[in-house]
């Protein structure tokens, strides 16, 4: 996500590193092609505005001009004052002294509030929590059979009374909540125009009857200058308590990010990353900024890594790696604790580096299924010992994998560099087994 | 049209193009201020920085020139730079039957709704619908097109979830040409213009239906959120590289204040928008008129 506005600022400061001495034009020239960055990535008009004059005023400061590093020390300020704007520190959704914790979504036409009620639900019984889902949109053709088909894939309870009046529904939902002790209830209201009266109206209903813990705004986000409008009316009426961004999966965006907290003052949550009910991320302004400036997010990635990766298997592994004794079977299981993590391409983006180079590569999560299938058409021996591949056994694995024989040899080749390099990490000091996996990025 | 479209477009002119009255019969004369003012109007209007740049660069040229110093004249003169970004190509006459829609885009935009707005601008012409539901992707997609296919009493072409979306496509063609159908508006699932995979899945269905019927998909339509930003014009790029998109199906246009992206995704692709959403109900369609369009921006209470 992010990658042009990425691209731009990198550009930018790759320049103000290079300066040896900084002058006020060398600032204000940067700080130009900066908020041409910011308001090219929609960032709103006025927080770009105020964003600029606050960076402005600190890096002309005589601290900055006399340090060794002055361009470094612009790129921090930019850096800081992005946190800032971000909201600073993280949010997380509150939970309810006695359950079930109710939180309610509230959001403008197809912003996505039905796939992230399904993606909350998943993520939520990561945590050994019990979701409920609850169909309040009455209205969208179809809407409330979405959500009863994405709480079943998840096997997760799904209360829906039809098409009724939704503040009844919600209010019934509670109490079945508590009687098939459900401790979380995530409410889907339909989608609405802020400047809708009735239905916002309709909100606030739902709002005072059944006094939710936590009251989200699901925001595009690839929403233009509009953004802000749009949530400060949602806040007007709602005082929702925090913000989720959608769609982040896409290229040249983040503005409704940068924006929404600046000018509602309300922190953004969770974003949407991807297609897959996994795709969700809590999200984490330092991290993001981050991620903004080119410079990856390790943080999530462990983090990811720690929520899917079987400890043990890990630590065998990284025994095995040690020694330089893996082979295909270990592969295999690594690919596999990888596919748990999400989606490789959102893997991929947090690290650093990484990001702004895959502006225009494409992941094909297809490469990993032919992988597994090639391995997969191995018999144990074969695993254990690559060496005995022969021309007939690779021809047999082809067939058996519905590849074909330059597949299982591309295979091969890049299992014996992966080898390789890991003969040469042996002797550095090395950790964790996960990552280093030449998955076909292509 | 024009009345429809000006109570829709409330929002834009009050906040966007009444900032530029405003701003014209605030300032004496065109100086940087007013520039400035004047720059974020339309960038706060989704119009895009280089557009932005654009529309002002040849506004001071043009005011220069013709010394015009009043913002009567100068509102003119506005008005007709930014008619100038809208100029649309004629229509060509629509004489193939079946006449093939394929509708496209990224999640959200509304692509179900314009699909039923479509039909029944179509019906009310007392033409023939078909509908195909070719995203058998999101959940319920396929029952959202089928309960508006009950309302608007056209026939629907469908299969199960998660199957080939091309092939729903190959049989409602099929359907269209032994029942005699006027139009086929062939539903797609919402991606992200940057999932290759998934663009490629379009690639695919455009060349099913070329092959199937010579000359067609006929019409291209790309729906795009009126909401979205300067990332518009990135879809639009994408999408006209997968399936040669030819128009432009702008949505929710009654609630959003801008709009002003659609400049931006004319100047650099040259591609027009056709038809415009107004509101949730099947009746909410308007086609697209750039003269009346900019009249309705600029009108006064």
């Amino acid at each position: 996500m992010l990658e042009e506005l990425t691209a731009k600022l990198e550009s930018t400061f790759k320049r103000l590193r290079g300066y040896g001495k900084l002058t006020e034009k060398n600032i204000a020239d940067s700080l130009k092609e900066i908020r041409r960055a910011l308001l090219e990535a929609d960032v709103n008009y006025k927080v770009v505005k105020d964003f600029i004059a606050s960076v402005q005023e600190k890096a002309v400061g005589e601290e900055v001009l006399r340090s060794v590093t002055p361009g470094q020390m612009v790129v921090k300020i930019v850096h800081d004052e992005m946190v800032r704007l971000l909201g600073g520190t993280t949010a997380t959704v509150k939970t309810a002294g006695i359950p079930p914790t109710i939180i309610m979504l509230t959001g403008l036409q197809g912003s996505g509030k039905t796939t992230f009620a399904a993606k909350l639900a998943k993520y939520l019984q990561k945590k050994n929590r019990k979701p409920m889902l609850v169909a309040a949109d009455v209205y969208r053709p179809a809407a409330i059979q979405q959500l009863k088909i994405l709480g079943r894939s998840l096997n997760v309870p799904v209360f829906d009374e039809g098409v009724t009046d939704p503040v009844k529904i919600a209010f019934n939902s509670i109490t079945a909540a508590r009687q098939q002790m459900i401790d979380t209830v995530i409410l889907d209201t339909a989608g609405r125009l802020h400047i809708d009266e009735q239905m916002m109206e309709e909100l606030v209903r739902i709002k005072n009857r059944i006094r939710p813990h936590e009251i989200l705004f699901v925001a595009d986000g690839m929403t233009g200058q509009d953004a802000v409008n749009t949530a400060q009316q949602f806040a007007k009426r709602l005082d929702f308590d925090g913000v989720v961004l959608t769609k982040m999966d896409g290229d040249a965006r983040g503005g409704a990010a940068l924006s929404i907290k600046a000018i509602t003052g309300k922190p953004i949550k969770f974003i949407g990353v991807g297609e897959k009910l996994d795709d969700i991320e809590q999200f984490h302004p330092d991290r993001m900024v981050s991620r903004i400036l080119g410079m990856g997010d390790v943080v999530t990635l462990v983090e990811k890594a720690q929520e899917s990766i079987d400890r043990e298997k890990a630590e065998k592994l990284e025994q095995k790696l040690r020694k330089a004794e893996f082979d295909l079977e270990d592969f295999l299981d690594q690919l596999q604790q990888i596919k748990k993590m999400g989606s490789l391409e959102s893997i991929l983006r947090l690290i650093p580096g990484v990001g702004s180079q895959l502006k225009n590569v494409q992941v094909d999560e297809r490469n990993l299924v032919r992988v597994e299938a090639i391995i997969n058409s191995m018999t144990k021996e074969e695993r254990l010992n690559p060496k005995i591949l022969n021309g007939s056994r690779r021809k047999r694995i082809a067939v058996g994998s519905g590849t074909r024989v330059q597949d299982v040899n591309q295979l091969m080749r890049q299992f014996e560099q992966m080898k390789k390099m890991m003969k040469q990490m042996k002797n550095k000091s090395f950790r964790g087994g996960f990552g280093g996996a030449p998955f076909g990025i292509g | 049209m024009l009345g429809r479209i000006k109570q829709g477009l409330k929002k834009t002119r009050e906040s966007v193009f009444s900032k530029i009255s405003g701003a014209l019969s605030s300032h004496k004369k065109i100086d940087d201020d007013f520039l400035e003012e004047l720059e974020e109007i339309l960038i706060t209007g989704d119009v895009g920085v280089d557009t932005t740049m654009e529309i002002i660069e040849r506004f001071r040229e043009r005011a220069r020139k013709e010394k015009v110093e009043t913002p009567e004249e100068l509102n003119e003169i506005l008005k007709e730079e930014i008619s100038k970004q809208l100029i649309v190509p004629p229509q060509e006459p629509e004489v193939n039957k079946p006449f093939v829609i394929l509708v496209v885009g990224v999640n959200g935009t509304g692509k179900t709704t314009s699909i039923a707005k479509l039909a029944y601008h179509f019906q009310q012409q007392g033409k023939k619908v078909l509908l195909a539901a070719a995203d058998t992707f999101r959940a319920a997609a396929i029952e959202q097109l089928e309960i508006w296919a009950q309302r608007l009493g056209c026939e629907i072409i469908k299969h199960q979830p998660n199957a080939d979306p091309a092939a729903v496509v190959f049989d409602a063609l099929t359907a269209a040409k032994s029942r005699n159908a006027d139009y086929v508006i062939i539903d797609t699932a919402g991606r992200l213009h940057t999932k290759v995979n998934l663009m490629s899945e379009l690639g695919k269905i455009y060349r099913v239906i070329e092959k199937q019927i010579p000359g067609a998909p006929h019409e291209v339509i790309l729906v795009i959120d009126a909401g979205n930003g300067q990332n518009a014009v990135n879809q639009a790029r994408e999408f006209v590289k997968a399936v040669r998109v030819n128009s432009i199906f702008l949505t929710k246009l009654d609630g959003t204040a801008k709009g002003g992206v659609i400049l931006s995704i004319k100047r650099q692709l040259g591609i027009p928008v056709k038809y415009i959403g107004l509101g949730e109900k099947m009746t909410d369609i308007e086609l697209f008129d750039p003269k009346e369009f900019v009249e309705g921006l600029f009108a006064r209470e």
